[in-house]
């Protein structure tokens, strides 16, 4: 029987405080020269895609934009047609918001984008509402908090009767006879749902792939279900073999509800990663990164968000705060999806005081410890062994790399650990495909 | 120069030479855009419509791809040429246009413009279905809601230019001595309220490297010219005879004496369908026979010229002596006539002594000879 095949791809490095920016390694954030040498990384090391998050509004915290992590990024879309000029194989996904956009203009993107990198794009959908980033917007906040999946059901559901309202043999621009379209009503569609009422000829004639990639993040019931129905690869946070594997059985479970195979759908973790010398190394600098990821000033920022007060005032190496955290909605900090995980104060607090105790920590080591260990770390070798096991074990398919660094931190990956992967034929050594659907093997 | 399609001529994608196979391709905008820096043109304009023209011909190119991603995707294969792509402003997000024009500007190192335009189709405004567009017939005198939409336009560039404006040149400051990235104090929210929509900020994206990008936007008719008065740097005009370009300049001039602006510089360009050949009879039947597949005289909002090079090169002095700072050519057809600007017009107009020989600068706005604007918010503070 083949082995498995490994997906892989790269994160560019976020807007949070996962990059190091106080590296000396670490460049430009912003300049199309880092995202041109994270991309031909990626792409040297045969990866499946390279990825980029979203965000629509400069967080803030106690009332003011947040200072400690990397801020700015540019336009997704934007970027991405220009990386299509640099490269010739690497998927370009980006997340893409449902809430803040409309179905007809994402739509026209995407497909602009599949034609302009000959096949290559992806979409990671996702959905928001907070009246926050709605600021910035001519919507405003106008959504309801139980209308966010329907909007983002909705909205994928429209974007892909526009993007199949081109079939795809209507263009013969044939001079002798002087038809240029077969069908004189070539993309005409017409949507009608709870949220969208729209109809037309859509103006982009059908793309190279067909749809973009579909990617879906969330681990949410509401997210497993989206993902069994509509999305072609998941993103996920289980770092465990066990929790991965949990994950991994629960959503291609949920496909066959869809008339889909277990194939059709790839789910892939977010992933960290440390390399050494040795084991002993490896660990030292996993150390001595989480250390700069997680600063004195930002363990406190992570307290405030989790207790939803000022704790300007606390010691990060004293211990956390013995009062409880304020319940209901996070007032102290807006913008970050990090909030959102915490979905029971109280029980994380206690869960915190607990670790607390049993290790004798302080409240920034408790931070490093829930936020910032790194999901394999060791030799290359150690770590290619452990990442082909999560994935011949079905914890996972492969795994969305998020480097520490911009641009640097995907090039030691790439030169030592991938071509032990390829080493043991868990991954492609060529691309064998000129699409992101046949890298990831997923079919519209 | 402005690109569209094949060309300007409806029946230009029958020419031998065309590639209307090719049209929804990377290559075949590259090539393009390559061809016109090698003639050393200031900038390329890449028109846009958000959806397809309203009828059911199949004889005509139908489809046509995102004016700004078209830009990004050429933007690195090229190093001086300017890059405007069309944004339809009625129906888009100010603060996703602001960002995605910045970071045009960063993917071509200070070579983005931004051609607003106004969409006055009902049929464009139900693709959105978020408002309804009376019809507006264009050849009437301009109505409430025509200048409405006009207005419109105005707000969203004063939301694009102020978002551009909200980061200062060294707000990130990397201070590993107090832990912060960026000094908040050098983020500006930009506040915008407004009858039409109302934006916070600060952008997501920082400064762009021309600090503003080029605004641009075409006017036949008083709103329009208001528009770019008030709005703009650079302007798109139509005149049919060198006798209108006078009564254009001075309605433009006046509206941006109106809106303050008289101390800021406004290019303006003359619009011009050009047909180019080496002997002018050779242009005119080309001409003749691209109308006799479209079975009508080709008009256009723009005047038709169909000649020589270098007829044309005496035209273009012509327009310029009457005040315009240049014309902004429409090939007719794709690549043929482009190829007579660069390698026919161009050299003319060298001979002359009214063209460069060499790009003279390194950004959009200093091959206009504008500087990097200062920071609105910078001066504030």
């Amino acid at each position: 029987m083949p082995r498995k095949q490994i997906h892989l791809a790269a994160h560019f490095p976020g807007v949070n405080n996962t990059t190091v920016w106080s590296d000396p390694a670490a460049g430009s954030h912003i300049e199309f020269s880092s995202f041109v040498h994270f991309a031909r990384t990626a792409e040297r090391a045969k990866f499946d895609f390279l990825f980029l998050a979203e965000g629509l509004r400069l967080r803030e915290q106690n009332g003011l934009i947040y200072d400690l992590d990397v801020v700015g990024r540019p336009d997704t879309f934007a970027v991405l047609a220009a990386l299509a000029a640099v490269t010739d194989r690497v998927g370009l996904t980006g997340t893409i918001n449902s809430t803040f956009n409309e179905p007809y203009e994402v739509a026209r993107q995407f497909a602009t984008l599949d034609h302009l990198s000959a096949g290559r794009a992806g979409w990671n959908v996702v959905t928001s509402w907070d009246a926050f980033t709605g600021e910035n917007f001519r919507r405003g906040g106008f959504l309801p908090q139980d209308k966010r999946y329907l909007r983002a059901r909705e909205f994928l559901a429209a974007t892909r009767v526009l993007f199949d309202s081109w079939t795809g043999d209507e263009v013969v621009a044939d001079p002798a006879s002087g038809r240029f379209l077969t069908d004189p009503d070539a993309g005409r569609f017409a949507v009608r749902s709870d949220q969208f009422d729209i109809a037309g000829r859509f103006a982009v004639p059908r793309s190279p792939q067909g749809r973009p990639v579909i990617l879906q993040a969330g681990d949410s019931e509401e997210g497993r279900e989206f993902a069994a129905a509509d999305a072609d690869a998941i993103f996920t946070r289980h770092s465990t073999l066990e929790a991965g594997r949990a994950f991994y059985a629960d959503v291609k479970g949920r496909l066959a509800r869809y008339g889909r195979a277990p194939d059709d759908l790839k789910i892939l973790p977010a992933t960290t990663f440390a390399l050494g010398d040795t084991d002993a190394d490896a660990h030292a600098k996993a150390y001595a990164v989480r250390r700069h990821q997680v600063s004195g000033q930002t363990a406190i920022k992570f307290a405030e968000q989790l207790w939803n007060r000022d704790l300007s005032d606390r010691d990060p190496d004293g211990p956390l705060p013995v009062e409880d955290p304020i319940p209901g909605e996070n007032t102290i900090s807006k913008g970050r999806a990090s909030v959102r995980m915490y979905r029971d104060p109280m029980a994380t607090a206690n869960e915190w005081r607990a670790l607390a105790e049993a290790k004798n920590l302080s409240l920034r080591d408790v931070v490093i410890e829930v936020t910032g260990r790194q999901s394999f770390i060791g030799t290359p070798a150690a770590v290619a062994d452990a990442m082909d096991k999560f994935v011949q074990t079905d914890a996972s398919d492969g795994f969305v790399l998020v480097p520490h660094i911009t641009p640097g931190g995907l090039d030691e990956f790439a030169e030592k650990v991938v071509p032990l992967l390829q080493e043991r034929g868990s991954f492609r050594t060529e691309y064998e495909g000129t699409t992101l659907r046949e890298h990831l093997g997923v079919h519209p | 120069m402005a690109l569209d399609g094949t060309g300007w001529h409806p029946s230009a994608w029958r020419e031998p030479d065309a590639r209307p196979d090719a049209l929804f391709t990377a290559a075949y905008w590259a090539d393009l855009v390559t061809e016109a820096e090698r003639g050393l043109l200031d900038l390329v304009t890449i028109d846009d419509t958000l959806g397809l023209p309203s009828d059911a011909r199949v004889d005509q190119v139908r489809g046509r791809l995102d004016a700004v991603l078209v830009a990004a995707r050429i933007a690195p294969l090229t190093r001086r040429i300017g890059i405007i792509p069309t944004q339809v402003v009625t129906h888009t997000e100010p603060f996703h246009a602001s960002k995605a024009i910045a970071t045009l500007d960063y993917v071509s190192t200070g070579r983005a413009g931004l051609q607003v335009r106004v969409s006055t189709r009902p049929d464009e405004a139900a693709l959105f279905g978020r408002r309804t567009i009376p019809p507006i017939r264009l050849d009437e005198p301009t109505t409430p809601a025509l200048a409405e939409l006009f207005d419109e336009a105005a707000d969203y560039v004063e939301v694009v230019r102020r978002l551009w404006d909200s980061w200062e040149d060294d707000a990130e400051i990397r201070d590993a001595a107090t832990g912060r990235f960026v000094d908040r104090d050098k983020l500006h929210y930009v506040d915008f309220t407004g009858p039409f929509f109302s934006v916070r900020g600060p952008s997501i994206t920082p400064r762009p490297p021309q600090g503003q990008p080029l605004v641009a936007a075409l006017a036949h008719r008083d709103v329009a010219y208001r528009l770019i008065g008030r709005s703009a740097d650079l302007g798109f005009v139509t005149p049919r005879n060198t006798s209108d370009i006078a009564r254009m300049l001075i309605e433009i001039r006046g509206e941006q004496e109106a809106a303050s602006r008289a101390d800021q510089p406004v290019h303006v360009l003359g619009d011009l369908v050009v047909f180019l050949d080496d002997d002018a009879a050779a242009a005119t039947d080309r001409l003749a026979r691209l109308d006799e597949r479209l079975g009508r005289p080709y008009r256009s909002d723009a005047a038709v010229f169909a000649g020589t090079p270098a007829d044309l090169a005496d035209l273009v002095l012509e327009w310029h002596a009457a005040g315009l700072s240049g014309v902004r050519l429409r090939p007719g057809a794709l690549p043929h006539d482009l190829r007579q600007i660069t390698r026919g017009l161009v050299p003319e107009l060298q001979r002359r002594g009214a063209y460069r020989t060499a790009y003279e600068a390194g950004t959009l706005r200093g091959l206009f000879g504008l500087p990097r604007p200062a920071n609105r918010y910078a001066l504030r503070s």
